[in-house]
């Protein structure tokens, strides 16, 4: 088998304090429209970087600042790629929207009590949710005219919440915590009635500390979880979404995965071609497969590299680009952001 | 903020004489870099002013030389301190401040762990996860009141 590897192929400077997050636009990378992702920090701005066709190299585009008074601590594309919704640390959410070229802040979502951590669109870019320290997970309906209704305010966490995502098909939403948990939240009465209708915790052999990030496989079935307890966790389902008797499809513990890192895990990113990437404050990135040799008992996935420094300091987000041949970006502590190709 | 202390009196040790780093012990080569030892680091904590008191962390034992333990070729420090009293609502900001002047001394390669002594304080585990959170610190350190808490408890250690 050839031997693969993680190749920098460029390395972004730009943020002049920690990059906490990135998302790469999903209407981005392919018929001929260049990538582009945004990155945000604890420099208080977002940054747009495009790839230039011609040369493959990304250069930023814009600097959204001069909105957010504190970090900017994620960010994330609607599915249609056209607005781009950023959370901070000053208890707003901010809707930008890409006016020809330029960035405009459309609207400002308030509510939450402290800092918000979190932002996610559902897969059809109808419903938004956010989560907080204040240990609330929101659920904003967007409206027409680029207005926001909340429709939900969700309390079931008892610590502050550190991401929440939303099945890639489905409207039913993840969280986790500093409490250690994931809860899955759906809309069982189909009128806004939002409830916990799972707690992935320790009694499920669940996290042992805060769960930092989450994500999901193409198909929806499995969810990959990293956190504090220097494991990852495989989840799974029967059945996405809701069964056909109205009931809800839980979600059961598959595999955990330890040993490999040797701090926190900030970060995992499951790829559509099956691999997941994991960053951590070893300031290593780890890939992870299916393990296909798999013979019984033996583990269901393997270490398919490590990329030992990576980068100079915490890795605290990883994610693999849309597109045929997806790039990883990864952001750090460092102030950098750096996108890798995987090839032999 | 806090109204009455949280200990009202407490012990005061004597500090431990510094020592003079001896000239014979400066390496041939000038330019050769010399790995941050025990004693690099606890020189840089021990004149932090506790929260609510005029002594420093070391006049109140709440460090000590043998609580710092460091291992420069893994770029790595873990800060053990024991609060005065069990109940020590001041623990996290002490920890805070043990965290901000590494963070501003030791080079950026550093991985930082702190935490207070095992049962020296009523919420251990709670203490330590929010002190090792960095989320929580770096928002704690976008909060202006406790920033100037923070400089004040550093301000001796700076001298």
């Amino acid at each position: 088998m050839e031997r693969l590897e993680l190749k920098e192929v460029q390395k972004l400077e730009g943020h002049t304090d920690r990059v906490w997050s990135l998302d790469w636009n999903p209407a981005t990378g392919h018929a001929g429209v260049p990538l582009v992702f945004a990155s945000c920090s604890g420099d208080k701005t977002v940054r747009i970087w495009e790839q230039n066709l011609s040369n493959s190299l990304f250069s930023c585009k814009a600097v959204l600042e001069e909105t957010h008074t504190r970090t900017v601590r994620s960010c994330a594309w609607s599915p249609s790629g056209k607005l781009l919704a950023t959370a901070s640390f000053d208890a707003t959410t901010a809707i930008w929207e890409n006016v020809g070229g330029d960035f405009e802040c459309v609207s400002t979502l308030e509510g939450h009590e402290n800092e918000v951590k979190s932002v996610s669109w559902n897969a059809s870019g109808t419903l938004l949710a956010t989560c907080s320290r204040d240990k609330s997970v929101w659920i904003w309906e967007v409206q027409p005219g680029n207005e926001f209704e909340c429709v939900s305010v969700l309390q079931g966490h008892t610590q502050d919440v550190k991401m929440v995502r939303w099945h890639p098909t489905e409207d039913i939403l993840f969280s986790c915590s500093y409490d250690n948990n994931i809860k899955v939240w759906a809309d069982e009465g189909d009128s806004d009635d939002w409830q916990c209708v799972q707690t992935l915790g320790e009694p499920n052999n669940g996290h042992t500390s805060t769960v930092w990030a989450l994500s999901f496989n193409a198909s929806g079935d499995k969810m990959v979880t990293c956190s504090d307890d220097l494991s990852l966790k495989v989840w799974e389902t029967d059945n996405i979404g809701m069964q056909s008797g109205g009931g809800f499809a839980p979600w059961r513990h598959r595999c955990t995965l330890t040993g490999y890192h040797e701090r926190t895990i900030f970060s995992v990113h499951w790829s559509r071609g099956g691999i997941f990437a994991s960053g951590a404050a070893d300031n290593a990135i780890r890939l992870f497969v299916d393990n296909n040799e798999s013979q019984v008992d033996g583990p269901l996935y393997k270490l398919l590299l490590k990329k030992e420094k990576a980068h100079d300091m915490d890795i605290n987000y990883v994610q693999w680009s849309p597109g045929e041949k997806p790039l990883l970006a990864s952001a750090s502590d460092d102030g950098t952001i750096k996108v890798w190709d995987l090839g032999s | 903020m806090v109204s009455g202390l949280i200990n009202a009196n407490p012990v005061i040790y004597e500090k431990k004489q510094r020592q003079q780093r001896s000239t014979q012990s400066l390496p041939a080569d000038e330019y050769a870099v010399e790995p941050i030892d025990q004693l690099e680091i606890f020189d840089h904590i021990r004149d932090i002013k506790d929260p609510e008191h005029p002594y420093s962390l070391e006049e109140l034992k709440v460090i000590t030389e043998e609580a710092v333990e460091v291992d420069d070729q893994n770029s790595y420090v873990r800060v053990t301190f024991t609060p005065t009293v069990e109940h020590c609502s001041m623990a996290t900001i002490i920890g805070l401040c043990l965290r901000v002047k590494l963070l501003r001394s030791l080079p950026s390669r550093y991985k930082v762990d702190i935490r207070v002594a095992p049962g020296s304080h009523a919420t251990e585990a709670a203490v330590n996860k929010q002190l090792n959170d960095k989320e929580r610190v770096a928002a704690a350190l976008e909060n202006p009141n406790l920033v100037d808490m923070v400089d004040e408890c550093l301000a001796p250690s700076y001298d």
